[in-house]
């Protein structure tokens, strides 16, 4: 055995134990274009880290989340990092699912944080879930159609301007509807809708003692308003609308207006996908005349470590990583600035090369910055949460109102019908889970 | 007159077969040709006529590995099905050969495991794979296939066994084979066709199983169940991109069926016209 084949044993013995002791982080996330980024990317925080090794499961929304309560509940401790929205990361904390979020290191500057979604994210001042990305909900228009049609959008648009420059953007010959809004049943799709509408016309889910408010006036117009309007200016085939569906009508300049998610911006305004990318005009998601609420809709995708999670201390550090600056920049200078997760810094909405690159970075900012979820009503609620309720119930019941409203837009029920309904369940499933006494 | 009648029927029966063959294929063809559409066109109406983009597969390999859940797949469905026959066989064996009283009554008990919702075990299920370390292994998902898949074997195969004249089973007993030899070397290759067709329908059975195999993975040992939900998204067009995903995960166990149809309907029908 000469001296080279003993070194070159070494060294293999050596890489090899090097290899073996890398840390493995599991992370489980959805299938959205920041995160399929974010996972290209990672190659340059393992270059960084070589004691850190990661792998992606990445799986459908319902699926992660149901999957990842399992994991959670039964404390399998398969995933180190879990992407989850803003609607669970208080849930979660609460019942001590996740671990506080400590060890981001001295240059995280958690300060910079969106106070909005920071809030959202925090229990009794600790941080649970850092944001990957953040949103809130805004109108995105054709300024060409408004143009056409004599209008002139202005920055806080009332309800009653918007049914109206929707009903006159309208042109059935040409295929294009003044309004496109989600109409899918689901809690995540069209409640989210209709709970920050219902919110900007000054209703409420429930009330102090916790009692449905669906025979109230306030859901009764908005409602109304909604089940009108998509009659008279939405898209045929409304009510199975999402979020998708809307933004292929918008890019495919089939819609005089959206209200949907800020995040939506971006894909409107990429003249890659977008056939009218160059005409579309933001503005902050409408009021009812005369009441002080803008729809409150706030939601972020973030990460955050279970506390089944053995490796506690590297999720931390890769968590750092991707939802710091240094990471804004770096996708900035792989992809541009237009591209960089939005709704979480304060100091990317201060970017000069973002402001210029990204149109809709003012806009986006001015509707984050209305949307306190911790009030989300103009009267008071026991809860929080902008387009939804923050507590465990609301997938299940958000869903059973969300078909209920799906069949009104649908034209197989009356707004009547489908709001008593509603307050029926609404009231059985709040007693049932003991908030009615 | 009888001549023509019986041409007549079988026409009709023939267009029958072709239209119920064509509405039960009709979802796996157009996932193929959504999958070479782009993903606009993909969300713009029914259409049969696709742009014949490839892009939807050079993304899909890009985004993800497939030979590493494709293993899975193969590992998980062949291994599951020989483990689900080495017990499945003697089971049937003596449920046709040497039943009792309440024989019937195990084979109803066997089946009505299949008619429980499988989330309803789920937590239980979960909690045991964690205690014994099975989780995202491929033996417990293995196993987990075996024991979902078993009822369907085991029916299936005392069908066939009940096909096979129990006296040449006595001949060969009378001629000194043991249970073994009479197991192995008498009952088997009788019931070639019936246990050739169960093998390949428990494949295809593993090979699609998604709720067990989503459930209990997340990177070794996920299959390509996980790899096409994996495709699915919240935000931006999917559909596309879904159906390229699918379609490589289906070509495999496709081509599998097309290869064995002959040996499938042969076992299938082993004994319907008794």
């Amino acid at each position: 055995m000469t001296l080279k084949t003993v070194l070159l044993g070494a060294c293999s013995a050596l890489a090899f134990a090097g290899m073996a002791s890398a840390e493995t982080l599991t992370i489980a996330t959805v299938n959205n274009g920041d995160m399929v980024r974010m996972q290209a990317l990672t190659s340059e925080f393992t270059k960084a880290n070589p004691d850190i090794q990661v792998e992606w499961v990445t799986l459908e929304e319902n699926v992660l989340r149901e999957r990842v309560t399992t994991d959670i509940a039964a404390g399998g401790g398969q995933y180190d990092i879990v992407t989850i929205g803003n609607y669970e990361v208080p849930i979660w904390a609460k019942q001590k699912w996740l671990l506080p979020l400590d060890g981001l290191g001295d240059k995280y500057d958690i300060d910079d944080l969106l106070p909005a979604i920071r809030g959202g994210l925090s229990l009794d001042g600790k941080l649970y879930a850092a944001p990957f990305y953040g949103e809130s909900a805004m109108i995105m228009y054709r300024k060409d159609l408004f143009e056409k049609a004599g209008l002139k959008m202005p920055e806080k648009p009332t309800w009653e301007f918007i049914a109206d420059a929707a009903r006159k953007t309208t042109d059935r010959k040409a295929d294009i509807s003044g309004m496109c809004l989600r109409g899918k049943a689901g809690w995540g799709e069209n409640m989210a809708f209709v709970s920050a509408l219902n919110n900007s016309f000054g209703g409420r889910w429930f009330d102090e003692q916790w009692k449905p408010q669906f025979d109230q006036p306030e859901w009764k117009a908005a409602l109304q308003f909604y089940a009108d309007l998509m009659k008279d200016a939405g898209p045929a085939g409304a009510s199975s609308n999402g979020f998708n569906e809307n933004l292929t009508l918008f890019q495919q300049g089939k819609c005089g207006m959206w209200i949907d998610a800020t995040v939506a911006a971006s894909f409107v305004s990429n003249p890659k996908d977008s056939k009218v990318a160059d005409q579309v005009g933001y503005a902050m998601f409408p009021n009812k005349d005369g009441v002080d609420n803008h729809g409150k809709w706030l939601w972020s995708w973030n990460l955050a470590v279970p506390a089944s999670s053995k490796k506690a201390e590297s999720a931390q550090k890769f968590i750092s990583w991707a939802t710091s600056k240094d990471y804004t920049t770096l996708v900035a200078s792989k992809e541009g600035w237009a591209n960089v997760p939005p709704g979480t810094r304060t100091s990317l909405y201060k970017s000069a090369d973002y402001q210029k690159a990204a149109a809709f970075a003012a806009p986006t900012l001015a509707a984050m910055d209305a949307a306190d979820i911790t009030k989300p009503t103009v009267k008071p609620v026991p809860y929080t949460g902008g387009q939804f309720v923050a507590i465990p119930e609301f997938q299940a019941l958000g869903t059973t109102v969300g078909q209920l409203f799906s069949a009104v837009i649908a034209g197989q029920s009356t707004v009547d019908d489908a709001l008593a309904a509603a307050q029926a369940t609404a009231t059985r499933d709040m007693t049932r889970a003991g908030y009615i006494k | 007159m009888a001549r023509k009648t019986t041409t007549q029927s079988k026409i009709v029966w023939t267009v029958i077969a072709w239209v119920v063959a064509l509405v039960i294929f009709f979802p796996i063809l157009y996932a193929v040709i959504t999958s070479f559409k782009t993903e606009p066109e993909a969300i713009d109406g029914f259409s049969l006529i696709p742009s014949g983009t490839f892009e939807n597969y050079i993304t899909v390999q890009t985004q993800r590995d497939y030979f590493k859940p494709f293993m899975n797949s193969v590992i998980l469905s062949i291994g599951s099905t020989i483990l689900a026959l080495i017990f499945a066989i003697p089971a049937a064996w003596a449920m046709a050969f040497a039943p009792t009283k309440r024989t019937k009554d195990v084979l109803m008990w066997m089946l009505s495991t299949k008619m429980m919702p499988a989330v309803a075990v789920l937590l239980p299920i979960y909690i045991l794979f964690r205690n014994f370390g099975l989780l995202d292994t491929r033996i417990g998902l293995t196993i987990m296939l075996t024991l979902i898949n078993l009822p369907i074997v085991v029916w299936m195969l005392y069908t066939y066994f009940r096909e096979i004249p129990g006296e040449i089973l006595e001949a060969a007993r009378m001629d000194g084979a043991n249970l073994w030899k009479e197991i192995v070397y008498v009952l088997t290759p009788m019931a070639v066709p019936g246990i050739a067709s169960t093998l390949l329908l428990n494949i295809i059975l593993a090979w699609n199983e998604a709720f067990w195999t989503i459930q209990l993975s997340t990177t070794n040992a996920a299959p390509l169940t996980a790899f096409i939900a994996s495709f699915s998204s919240p935000q931006g067009l999917f559909w596309a991109k879904l159906s390229a995903a699918s379609t490589m995960a289906i070509a495999p166990i496709l081509i599998l069926g097309w290869f064995s149809q002959k040996q499938l309907v042969r076992g299938l029908t082993f004994g319907a016209v008794k």
